[in-house]
């Protein structure tokens, strides 16, 4: 299955691109999507970011399971307001 | 209304926005860019957010803010981007018949958007630059 993984702030800095299209194989969750771009963007490992995750626009944990089609954000923390 | 804009935010249309006829009250919530932090000072400001979800985000906010308190209407847009030292990053308006929900509800609000909406600020200083919460791997204590 592929999804759509966009980088926003210090990690769109970091992977030095905002979208990239990720394969990954059935049954992939969150977490091993991450661990897979950080091989693949070594600079993506922030050392002590605390990130939230979000797939098709709504907070996930980092165990759920991943779909075909889906959009997956990292999120670092947030500095709005 | 819920929005992230590059323009900038115009109060009275938020305003416009929430003045309802059983509304006694309407409060309105600027959050502006300040020229320091930190002790260090801040030369230039740079929005970025999750569009899509950021406006979702702050629609829960919204409607959240309705089933705590007695509100008519509600109305936060934040601005992305470059923004100039003593504008305004967001802005909130909410109206109730009573003074007390408008005040809690756009209090609630800023509260919310600083923990859950998905947009960064960069602050650039002489001689650098930080996405703001990222220093040390935690959200900033506010």
């Amino acid at each position: 299955m592929k999804v759509r993984v966009k980088f926003f702030a210090i990690l769109r800095e970091r992977a030095g691109t905002a979208e990239v299209i990720q394969e990954l194989s059935e049954g992939a969750t969150v977490a091993d999507l991450w661990r897979g771009l950080q091989k693949d963007f070594p600079k993506l490992d922030v050392p002590g970011i605390r990130l939230l995750f979000a797939v098709n626009q709504n907070y996930v944990g980092s165990n759920d399971p991943l779909r075909d089609g889906d959009e997956v954000v990292f999120i670092p923390p947030v500095s709005g307001g | 209304m819920y929005r992230v804009q590059t323009e900038p935010i115009d109060l009275s249309e938020l305003v416009r926005y929430v003045t309802d006829a059983e509304a006694g009250a309407i409060a309105t919530f600027i959050g502006t860019t300040r020229n320091n932090n930190e002790g260090r000072k801040v030369i230039a400001l740079d929005y970025e957010a999750y569009p899509e979800m950021a406006e979702k985000e702050l629609a829960r906010i919204g409607a959240e803010a309705a089933q705590k308190w007695q509100i008519r209407r509600m109305a936060i847009v934040h601005r992305l981007g470059p923004v100039q030292i003593g504008e305004a990053s967001v802005i909130i308006a909410v109206s109730s018949a009573h003074r007390e929900a408008a005040f809690a509800a756009s209090r609630f609000a800023i509260e919310e958007i600083k923990k859950t909406v998905p947009i960064w600020k960069k602050e650039v200083y002489e001689g650098g630059e930080v996405w703001i919460g990222t220093q040390t791997g935690q959200p900033l204590q506010r």
